[in-house]
């Protein structure tokens, strides 16, 4: 009933869908959305360096992904300018190293487009099972780390101090974003990757009272977009990627305003 | 027993506690450099730090055993925070060794606990963050601290006060040898901090931890220490509260006011005072004498 390019798509978006839910609640939990746009839309560059090897570009995604988070960690050290600011100087330089880079790249000129906003229906099976495997290993990882992740989530110091290794588990967790990210990129691309696992836990926030409600809301919110956006996506033949993320960020923004007009039960917002 | 600073030339006497306190009343502020203590839940030796060309801490040495209340006071700025931070291991000093006891199991409490939203969580969860306990277990600890009412609240909803209860009472649950309260006071309205005082004093008779308060408050909390260590980047002097009251480098920071009522207020063992200078009975008997390191 599926054509076998919709089918692919569907599993792919799907299987992204649940991978990213715990990682965008940690996200927004940690307020790192502009580092993960940051460390997402260098992918660029790692784009040009797979095309230039000629290897898959998830690895080079991956690569640069990785050094770019260590850079940004590096930076993170130093108090006189504070992240944001860094982070913002960085993915604007990011992207556009990464956009002369693949220009530079010698052969067929390089479809932008496919990279910054993906291209779910071009999915084959190798990547479905890049995105299977590499998502069942960052979920495994993710369940592993999940009580010290809150933990420092929740009050850094105080975990810290209760004797949670905070270099340790935040490197894990950036390496997990990282990976995430690579391996969402052919899907979503590198500039709506972020969104992916960004908006759909804030969708869920308004709706959960703990944390794992929250995670399992956020999955919930971003399988049903990714229902709805594939279906919107061949009903007026729009792009996949971005017709899912419109509608996640509808339902985002849905729920904000439930948030914004008071919702029973709560005090503040 | 790890001895990563050579030992000093004059031989302290150790942390013994058949000796009562002696020990660390002349450790403090002492420019050697000291072995370790080995009774001691926390030892810091020759603690420096400095930031940015300032130096925050200057070669300081604090033990802490267990049963002991230390209070650190000092005016702000003082580096009364960083210290603790160093002691904690959550700052790396640049210069100076820490050593912990090996069981050390801290209960930590900190300055700022910024009640925030972005995570939904109730009392309940955030208490379970801090280790597993059963249900009677949370409910008797949420009493104690006077929280019990929240218990399924969402942490976010909570005033100020009842937040700081609800850290300490994840503090406690830990079961610590060491609790660590930096200035636990803020966001806890003036009537509830004397009981909060009390409230420590009486938890350390019954568990027997070790506690490190810090504070710039200087009556009620040197009423409940058994030693005071008064800083300032450096050790000014440190003992019994009633020594450190006295001592001049205390009178000079704080004023003679402050010496003066504190010696007043030391006068009478009876009762203690509201803040607005009511006295009202304590809630215990005297047994505010000088320093008890032993029960």
């Amino acid at each position: 009933m599926f054509e076998p390019f919709l089918l692919r798509a569907l599993v792919a978006s799907l299987g992204l869908a649940v991978v990213a839910a715990p990682l965008g609640c940690f996200v927004v939990w940690q307020r790192m959305a502009y580092f993960g746009e940051t460390v997402a839309q260098a992918g660029l560059i790692g784009v040009a360096l797979g095309l230039a090897l000629q290897m898959d570009v998830t690895w080079g995604v991956l690569i640069v992904a990785l050094a770019v988070a260590a850079l940004l960690v590096w930076f993170s050290r130093q108090r006189l300018v504070a992240l944001d600011s860094v982070l913002g100087l960085l993915h604007h330089a990011a992207l556009a190293a990464g956009v002369i880079a693949t220009s530079m790249i010698k052969g067929a000129p390089v479809d932008l487009t496919g990279f910054l906003f993906g291209d779910v229906f071009a999915i084959t099976a190798t990547d479905i099972a890049i995105i299977l495997v590499g998502g069942a290993g960052v979920l495994a990882a993710v369940g592993w780390l999940w009580q010290p992740l809150l933990r420092l989530a929740v009050h850094e110091e105080l975990a810290a101090a209760e004797g949670v290794d905070r270099e340790l588990v935040r490197t894990a967790f950036i390496v997990l974003l990282a990976v995430t990210i690579a391996v969402a990129m052919k899907i979503v691309g590198i500039l709506l990757v972020m969104a992916f696992l960004v908006v759909p836990a804030v969708a869920a926030r308004p709706l959960a009272g703990t944390p794992e409600r929250m995670v399992a809301l956020t999955g919930l919110i971003a399988a049903s977009s990714v229902i709805a956006g594939l279906w919107l996506s061949t009903a007026i033949d729009s792009p996949g990627g971005p017709s899912i993320v419109l509608i996640m960020s509808l339902l985002a923004g849905l729920s904000l305003s439930w948030a914004a007009f008071g919702r029973p039960g709560q005090r503040h917002g | 027993m790890p001895h990563s600073v050579g030992a000093a030339a004059s031989a302290p006497e150790p942390c013994g506690h058949g000796s009562g306190h002696a020990c660390a009343h002349r450790h403090d502020g002492d420019e050697h450099v000291l072995p370790f203590d080995p009774a001691a839940l926390i030892s810091a030796r020759g603690i420096c730090v400095s930031r940015q060309g300032r130096d925050l801490l200057i070669d300081i040495n604090l033990d802490i055993c267990e049963r002991e209340i230390v209070t650190l006071i000092g005016p702000n700025g003082a580096g009364k925070t960083t210290l603790v931070r160093v002691l904690l291991g959550l700052e790396k000093p640049d210069r100076g060794t820490v050593h912990r006891r090996p069981d050390l199991r801290i209960g930590y409490v900190p300055q700022r606990f910024d009640s925030d939203a972005v995570i939904p969580m109730t009392v309940e969860r955030f208490l379970m963050l801090g280790g597993s306990y059963g249900n009677a277990r949370i409910a008797e600890i949420l009493a104690h601290v006077d929280a019990a009412s929240v218990r399924h609240q969402q942490l976010g909803e909570l005033s100020g006060g009842e937040l700081q209860r609800v850290v300490l009472a994840r503090a406690l649950l830990r079961d610590p040898n060491l609790l660590v309260l930096d200035e636990p006071v803020q966001g806890v309205d003036y009537s509830g901090e004397a009981d909060l005082y009390n409230l420590i004093a009486r938890l350390r008779d019954e568990a027997g931890f070790g506690v490190l308060l810090v504070s710039h408050d200087l009556h009620i909390v040197m009423a409940r220490s058994d030693r005071v260590v008064c800083l300032n980047h450096h050790v000014c002097c440190s003992g019994i509260p009633e020594a450190v009251a006295q001592h001049p480098s205390y009178v000079r920071l704080f004023g003679a006011d402050a010496a003066r009522s504190f010696a007043l207020y030391r006068h009478h063992h009876d009762h203690s005072h509201d803040l607005a200078g009511m006295p009202h009975p304590s809630p215990e008997d005297d047994q505010s004498g000088p320093a008890r390191g032993e029960k």
